[in-house]
């Protein structure tokens, strides 16, 4: 299983935000009339164009995405903690602005690399077993916590002993007479996962649309277009072919740490098992399937 | 008509005027009024070490007595200002310690401050009596013990979540004997043992002690012990109490609290065990101030304490108080003004699902003079923010942290719009706002016409376009500082609302669309900004119309500094020279 990259998913809603090219001709004639246009600072020669600054990096994203060019992706806040990373040439049609001839340019010092105290936030690695996907990276500074905090709660021990104790209870609970069951779940390109609790959910299907409205902004919609016919009247296996067929596939890690697909089982035997959720992409999760096999087997 | 007073008779109106804001205003009356008011001004506040020279002040204000100072930007607090970037103290003791002798009082807040430094305090400053360094790093104990050892009438010593470069308990021997003046001594930063006999001895001949901060270092026995010999504190910050609890350690602790009739404010705490709790009942009804926010005490350990604080005005504390801790709260301490409620888990990965928005919403409704927030919170919803702004519309600040980012009202998917909209329309004393959770451009547009007082603004995370950076540039009237980072604008709006930043303390900006040729131009249009962009390599090994990583503007009359580091490029205002980091070394 391949380390997930951040790569240039949007992550929000998609079909609520212009593109940049609207966004800047909202600018030009915003509702006050005003003509920003005519008043604007620009880099080029007076009667030229500034071009439309288009980050390459958001035009790879899928096609099938409605793109929101002007959004920075949350991979560049990570990618920013560990490495001071610059696309180059990430901007297109730089045109006769700037391109390093106008006369500010020289610098007056020689462009020998300086040693550059970092920020000192890593990036955290999960800790769990190698089969497990990689999880989000840290991102500097966020959540807002100043560091004496940060490194008093570290070293803090009853803190710490008292999360693991509530997490093995939360893992260790399952079956109807517990309040609740949360998990949590985790998205491959996602910046941060949420948690849910399994015991709100009756099916496979309502967890399903549950998932898919948590994560809508990441998946392309697929969960419904698949063969052509609708959610209703959908049982597990219909699910499972659905979640095959689709791009994204939702996967969980059970009692024993492996990572099996979800929908392979009968719904009140997954709620006993489930630890975790993962909603990666099905080409991370053909391995899976043959192991479900091997463990039908052993119980039946 | 002759209006013209006496200087005298002036001099003496004026100085009863300890609001340096009206002073200010004073000062720009006309040249008479500047001169008495500059003559008259004993504490100087400059909020941005960069924005004059120490020259410049010491020569303004010749009956200095009081100097607060602040360094690096607000954002460094998380990381995002690289080490070395600046904010040194040097260069201000330095001046004061020539032109002004008579300064008592130096505070200090995200300052790199070193022990020749401290030791140039000791030793120029004759009646110095209080050292205040808030988020200061650069010193070791040694300089510390200078201080100690130094000024005879020192009354006032607090560092404050310092980075201090710790090499033993000793310093605090250094306060010779003589020495009976201390008010309030805080070294909880601090990790090394101090020799309690010491500072028992200490405490026992400062009968003004009133404020005492400890560090973990210091045990229970410890703590009852020099109780017993300060009952007068109004303010105490306690070591650690995780040790393990002995009976008569117990009810001895206890006795000694209770003898501390005065006590107002109680912090320290670090992790607590539940089982010392009710030592402190005895004071909780007198409690105006309590930080738990070190403390690992859970629910319901943390119920039993805070219904007993019916007095209550300030609080802090982690998120395991919960809803129902918060709702207790809510009942019990209606005196409330300030709650702030830190995350026990302080990363992406937040864990307590039982804090929610419902806890800050019981707040609202049952403290009527709630009017400062901190929150931390996985999630949000429009609702309640609509419903706590409805109900206090007299907050004043609010900081709302939604650990999420982009995380939407997570009941019905919008954007965190309106909710932030009825905070900015009700609230019409908010003077600092920390928004979060998803937000488009719109969002901005009702802060920018709402929020009229609103001096500082944080933003993480949020807008859609160029938009949100001319709305808030062009509106929020009285906009002092504004930072930004992970926000997808670009050259347009910040070129726009140049002339906004000169009214302005100052700007931060990372990780947004910015280029390097737009602070090019904007640093050659507006003489009187300082345009840092602070970034590892050379801006021109880059096309100029590719994005900075970070930037920092503000306003000074002091020209651009010139203690940069290689990584800060500030463009030469002769554009023949270009851009340059005019480092000494």
């Amino acid at each position: 299983m391949s380390e997930s990259v951040a790569a240039e998913h949007d992550y929000i809603g998609l079909t609520e935000f212009p593109t940049m090219e609207a966004t800047m001709s909202d600018i030009t004639k915003n509702e006050d009339g005003l003509n920003f246009k005519a008043t604007e600072l620009r880099l080029g020669l007076p009667g030229s164009e500034s071009p439309e600054r288009v980050d390459q990096r958001f035009l790879s994203i899928k096609s099938s995405c409605p793109v929101s060019g002007a959004k920075r992706v949350f991979s560049d806040a990570i990618n920013g903690s560990n490495k001071w990373v610059f696309s180059s040439g990430s901007t297109t049609a730089t045109g006769d602005v700037g391109s390093g001839s106008g006369p500010g340019s020289s610098a007056v010092k020689d462009g020998k690399s300086t040693t550059f105290t970092k920020p000192a936030v890593p990036v955290k690695e999960q800790k769990s077993s190698a089969t497990a996907p990689a999880s989000k990276a840290q991102v500097v500074g966020w959540p807002p916590i100043r560091s004496f905090r940060k490194n008093t709660m570290a070293s803090s021990q009853s803190l710490k002993q008292g999360n693991n104790s509530e997490i093995k209870e939360a893992e260790a609970k399952s079956g109807p007479e517990q309040p609740c069951l949360y998990v949590k779940v985790s998205m491959e390109g996602a910046p941060y996962l949420r948690k849910i609790d399994l015991k709100t959910y009756k099916s496979y299907l309502e967890l399903s649309s549950a998932l898919e409205k948590m994560f809508s902004c990441f998946t392309i919609g697929q969960f419904g277009s698949h063969g052509g016919c609708g959610r209703d009247g959908l049982n597990e296996s219909r699910l499972t072919d659905l979640l095959r067929g689709s791009e994204y596939v939702v996967t969980y890690e059970d009692k024993d740490s492996d990572w099996m697909l979800v929908g392979d089982v009968p719904w009140e035997m997954f709620l006993c098992s489930c630890k975790k959720l993962r909603i990666m992409k099905s080409s991370e999760a053909i391995g899976l399937a043959p192991r479900v096999m091997e463990k039908c087997r052993s119980r039946n | 008509m002759n209006l013209r007073l006496p200087s005298k008779v002036l001099e003496h109106i004026i100085s009863f005027i300890d609001s340096n804001e009206d002073r200010n205003s004073v000062s720009l009356v006309c040249k008479s009024w500047f001169e008495t008011e500059r003559k008259t001004r004993k504490r100087v506040f400059v909020g941005n070490c960069y924005a004059i020279t120490p020259a410049a002040v010491a020569r303004r204000f010749p009956e200095m007595r009081s100097l607060t100072l602040k360094g690096k930007p607000h954002f460094a607090d998380y990381n995002l200002v690289p080490d070395g970037w600046g904010g040194y103290a040097w260069p201000w003791i330095e001046a004061m310690a020539k032109k002004s002798p008579s300064l008592e009082e130096i505070r200090l807040k995200r300052m790199v401050v070193t022990d020749e430094c401290l030791e140039l305090i000791a030793a120029s400053f004759k009646d110095f009596k209080v050292l205040v360094l808030t988020s200061c790093e650069g010193f070791s104990t040694d300089g510390i013990a200078a201080i100690a050892a130094t000024c005879r009438n020192l009354r006032v010593l607090e560092l404050r979540e310092c980075i201090v470069e710790d090499l033993g308990g000793d310093w605090l021997s250094y306060f010779p004997e003589t020495s009976t003046s201390l008010v309030s001594l805080d070294f909880s930063c601090l990790d090394s043992e101090v020799k309690l006999s010491d500072l028992e001895r200490l405490v026992s001949r400062s009968p003004d002690l009133k404020s005492l901060k400890l560090n973990p270092a210091v045990t229970v026995d410890g703590l009852e012990s020099l109780l017993r010999r300060a009952p007068q504190l109004t303010e105490l910050g306690t070591g650690s109490f995780s040790a393990e609890l002995k009976p008569e350690a117990f009810s001895k602790l206890s006795e000694a609290f209770t003898n501390c009739k005065q006590l107002k404010c109680l912090s320290g705490l670090w992790d607590v065990l539940p089982e010392y709790l009710p030592a402190l009942y005895s004071v909780c009804p007198g409690l105006t101030s309590l930080n738990l926010s070190y403390a690992t005490v859970r629910m319901p350990d943390l119920v039993e304490l805070l219904r007993r604080c019916s007095k209550l005005q300030k609080l802090w504390v982690m998120d395991l108080i919960e809803d129902k801790g918060l709702e207790t709260v809510a009942s019990c301490c209606k005196e409330l003004r300030e709650l702030r409620v830190f995350p026990s888990v302080p990363d992406l990965d937040a864990t307590n699902v039982a804090l929610t928005e419902q806890g800050l919403v019981f707040v609202s409704q049952g403290c009527p003079k709630l009017e400062s927030v901190l929150y931390f919170c996985v999630q949000f919803t429009n609702a309640a923010l609509i419903t706590i702004a409805r109900n206090r519309p007299n907050i004043k600040c609010f900081r709302l942290c939604v650990i999420e980012p982009f995380a939407p009202d997570y009941k019905t998917n919008e954007p965190l719009d309106k909710g932030f909209k009825a905070i900015a329309e009700r609230c019409k004393y908010l003077q600092r706002l920390s928004v979060s959770g998803l937000l488009t451009d719109k969002a901005f547009k009702y802060i920018a016409k709402h929020a009229k007082k609103v001096r500082m603004l944080s933003v993480a995370f949020a807008g859609d376009s160029d938009l949100m950076l001319h709305h808030l540039l062009s509106g929020c009237e009285s906009l002092k500082k504004l930072e930004i980072r992970d926000c997808p604008f670009g050259d347009t709006a910040l070129l726009e609302n140049a002339s906004k930043l000169e009214t302005m303390r100052s700007l931060w900006l990372s990780s947004c669309f910015v280029s390097f040729g737009a602070c090019k131009l904007l640093s050659q249009k507006m003489p009187r900004l300082n345009v840092e962009v602070i970034d590892e390599h050379p801006p021109e090994t880059r096309p100029e119309s590719s994005p900075v990583e970070r930037i920092y503007i503000y306003r000074t009359v002091a020209g651009p500094r010139l203690d940069m580091p290689e990584f800060v490029w500030t463009i030469h205002k002769n554009p023949e020279i270009g851009v340059s980091h005019l480092a000494i070394k």
